[in-house]
């Protein structure tokens, strides 16, 4: 089970990995996560779903290592499988339940963040699919850690890149470019930014500047991922949330987001010296 | 006539050794003090202790053959009505259960009805000499149990053994549950006992699938449509944690104790050689006072915090086993009796720094007869602390009942279930926590064999 069917790199550090996990791959919907145990002593790493085949029985994830639990997923080949892959967690976006008539109507602009572009993929290829109108931004630091560029083009409307270097598309952060867009006359109906909590953060108050509604998808800390350990929860209007039963999409709005960042680092000291001392023991026999 | 000697002592690890470790913390029984315990019994009539115990074993009978020195016997008598003996012995609240009810407690010492069945079960099991229950031939039906904590585990043992084709959905990445997740090592070992427990359940022909998330990767409404399940046991277990709702809860180094634990037990944080990261602080606030406290303080006093334990009420009103309770201050926790905490106080990075109470007093019994805590106006105080662990108790998860057509809940949105576990829908039975809320392994092991039997009248009418 959850066998390595196909692994390549995105970029140097981004690892795209095709996943055999039949009974998730047959209920999985965009807008929703799963979690990755690559071995025995591994965390349970919460990851978004960036496509799923039914008919194949196969999930696909994008992984950028951070911590040492995530060096050690993109740490496996082709052919090896994980210890546990399971899912889909969280609710559906929202949009699924949309009827043909309002998916006509809307037009979507979706700010994709670093390895965040993943998880926009397959709600962008479901919108397109069904009528929707769809279009999209990318951003990186720069050129060469933009992903998904072919098959995001594949899905919607327009696509369109930006670097914080300028070295491919518009020179400047997402926040800028959506208010370029907006400024040039694009007349979006819903926005869904994903990407790091500080880039959904600042993407929120510009659409919230532009009277645009957003929704936000949150990487919250969590353990099991089913809502039994509160680890994930955040402030929403004032209420306390748990993002992975009742996310990860929020309106962004309502988010307090400052929270959440602090929130999100509160393992960061073990974490660092996990990283510092860690050796990786996949592949050594474990 | 029954032997005028004490209740025997059992030996434990010392307790300043054992708040620097995760070994278990009781060693047991050995052979003669099982013998001589067992002696002490009077073998009554109509025994209390079997209409106390929540799955009817027969007391009086098994301690019977652990007098005679046959222990496999003995351990046959235990298995026909429970199929975790080895946790039982070791997590039951026995003295208001079994023990609670011994003839022998009105005046002296009950008979450690506990310590003697997990003697059994672990002699037994060490002795390889185990029970092997008979299991009828395969009826062909097929039953779906959700969840593979206690409840789960009772239903699945007892409708194997009648010959049904079982098999448990587990969301974890490891079977058992509470028994995995909840229970820390040093009260109940994983692998020595819930592992082997778990493997005895295997033998009697259920199947375990593990990482699937009922409501999520399957429903009920597929495992009955699509999978021919025919009928369906919900031992879903506790829920979502609650929190108090004051203000600064969600700084940094406050968690729930489900957390807390998770990452000990089931993710084994306490091992250097695991990846899961915890964090217990210097000086730890525990917060409620049932065995899911006293299992977080102690976790915490054994990761290196200074430990308190807050409770609103008096140490006679807490609701966690007394060996637990007992344990805790012989190893250091503190108790802070009549306190409640009124906000989290966090430093400028957003990270706990105190505990702000206000110090509680009984007032009249209410209609439950229990004297309700009352805060004392003006009794503000603070309790210095880096970690705040929230142990007041779990509300349901909603992800079965609303995935589930016809499946209802009550105003506290727990499952609605008959006596007998039968739920709103035909086909589906539910039991333990999920039903009742957070209760015990045996209460839960007790709902999922009255549910099995009520599966079994079903499908046999069907």
């Amino acid at each position: 089970m959850y066998k390595i069917i196909q692994k390549e790199m995105l970029t140097p550090n981004i690892c795209r990995m095709v996943v055999e996990a039949p009974r998730l791959a047959a209920a999985a919907k965009p807008g929703q996560f799963l979690i990755v145990r690559a071995d025995e002593k591994g965390e349970r790493i919460p990851l978004t779903i960036s496509d799923f085949d039914v008919e194949k029985g196969t999930v696909t994830i994008v992984t950028q290592p951070i911590g040492a639990s995530t060096q050690d997923i993109v740490a496996f080949e082709e052919g090896e499988s994980f210890a546990d892959v399971v899912g889909p967690l969280g609710n559906p976006s929202e949009f699924i339940e949309m009827s043909p008539e309002q998916l006509a109507a809307s037009h979507f602009i979706f700010i994709a963040g670093g390895v965040g572009t993943a998880p926009v993929y397959p709600q962008a290829k479901w919108l397109h699919a069904h009528g929707a109108k769809v279009d999209v931004i990318i951003g990186a630091k720069t050129a060469s850690l933009l992903i998904y560029k072919e098959e995001m083009a594949a899905v919607c409307d327009h696509l369109h890149l930006c670097t914080d270097d300028g070295s491919e598309g518009f020179h400047g952060m997402v926040t800028a470019l959506l208010e370029k867009l907006v400024n040039d006359g694009n007349q979006y109906t819903q926005a869904v930014a994903i990407g790091p909590m500080i880039m959904m953060k600042f993407t929120t108050l510009t659409a919230k500047k532009l009277g645009l509604p957003i929704v936000v998808s949150l990487n919250t800390l969590m353990v099991d991922g089913t809502g039994m350990c509160g680890a994930c929860r955040v402030t929403v209007a004032g209420k306390t949330r748990f993002a992975c039963v009742e996310g990860p999409e929020f309106n962004g709005y309502d988010v307090d987001f400052d929270e959440a960042m602090r929130r999100q680092g509160q393992y960061r000291a073990e974490e660092t010296e996990a990283r510092e001392n860690h050796v990786c023991r996949i592949g050594r026999g474990k | 006539m029954a032997n005028k000697i004490g209740r025997v002592p059992v030996r434990e690890q010392d307790p300043k050794v054992r708040a620097t470790n995760f070994e278990e913390v009781c060693y047991g029984y050995n052979v003669e003090e099982a013998m001589l315990e067992a002696t002490r019994c009077l073998h009554c009539k109509n025994p209390r202790c079997v209409g106390a115990c929540p799955v009817g074993i027969q007391i009086p009978e098994f301690i019977a053959k652990v007098k005679d020195g046959d222990f496999a016997a003995a351990a046959a008598v235990i298995a026909e009505d429970s199929s975790l003996p080895a946790i039982c012995g070791r997590v039951c609240p026995q003295e208001t259960q079994c023990e609670g009810s011994c003839i022998l407690g009105i005046k002296g010492e009950s008979v450690a009805i506990g310590k003697l069945e997990r003697f059994v079960a672990d002699w037994t099991r060490e002795q390889g000499q185990a029970p092997a229950a008979s299991v009828a031939p395969s009826n062909g039906k097929k039953v779906a149990i959700i969840g593979s904590g206690p409840s789960g585990l009772a239903c699945a043992a007892d409708l194997a053994k009648l010959g049904y084709d079982v098999t448990i959905f587990e969301a974890l990445h490891r079977p058992g549950g509470v028994l995995e997740y909840g229970i820390p090592e040093f009260r109940l070992p994983k692998d020595k006992v819930v592992a082997a427990e778990i493997e005895a359940v295997k033998a009697l022909g259920v199947k375990i699938e593990l990482d699937v998330i009922i409501g999520r990767t399957v429903t009920i409404d597929s495992l009955m449509d699509e999978e021919g399940f025919e009928a369906v046991f919900v031992g879903s277990g506790a829920g979502l944690p609650r929190f108090m709702g004051i203000p600064g809860e969600n700084a940094n180094g406050v968690f729930s104790a489900n957390e807390f634990l998770t990452r000990n037990n089931l993710m084994k944080a306490f091992r250097p050689d695991y990846l899961t990261p915890i964090h217990a602080g210097r000086q730890c606030v525990v917060v409620g006072g049932g065995n899911v406290a006293m299992d977080a303080a102690r976790t915490a006093l054994r990761l290196g915090a200074e430990t308190t334990i807050v409770y609103r009420r008096t140490e006679v009103e807490l609701p966690a086993r007394k060996e637990e309770v007992h344990h805790a201050h012989e190893e250091g926790v503190e108790f802070k009796m009549l306190t409640n905490p009124v906000e989290v106080l966090a430093d400028e990075k957003g990270w706990v720094r105190a505990v702000k109470c206000i110090r509680m007093e009984l007032g009249e019994p209410d209609a439950s007869g229990r004297r309700s805590p009352i805060p004392v106006e003006g009794s503000e105080f603070e309790i210095p602390c880096d970690t705040v662990i929230m142990a007041l108790g779990t509300s349901p998860n909603p992800l079965i009942a609303r995935t589930t057509d016809g499946l209802e809940t009550n105003r506290r949105g727990c499952l609605v279930a008959d006596e007998h576990g039968a739920t709103t829908r035909p086909g589906v039975f539910a039991g333990g926590d999920a039903v009742t809320g957070a209760a015990t392994v045996i209460l839960a092991m007790g709902a999922g064999r009255k549910a099995a039997a009520a599966i079994h009248e079903y499908l046999s009418e069907k």
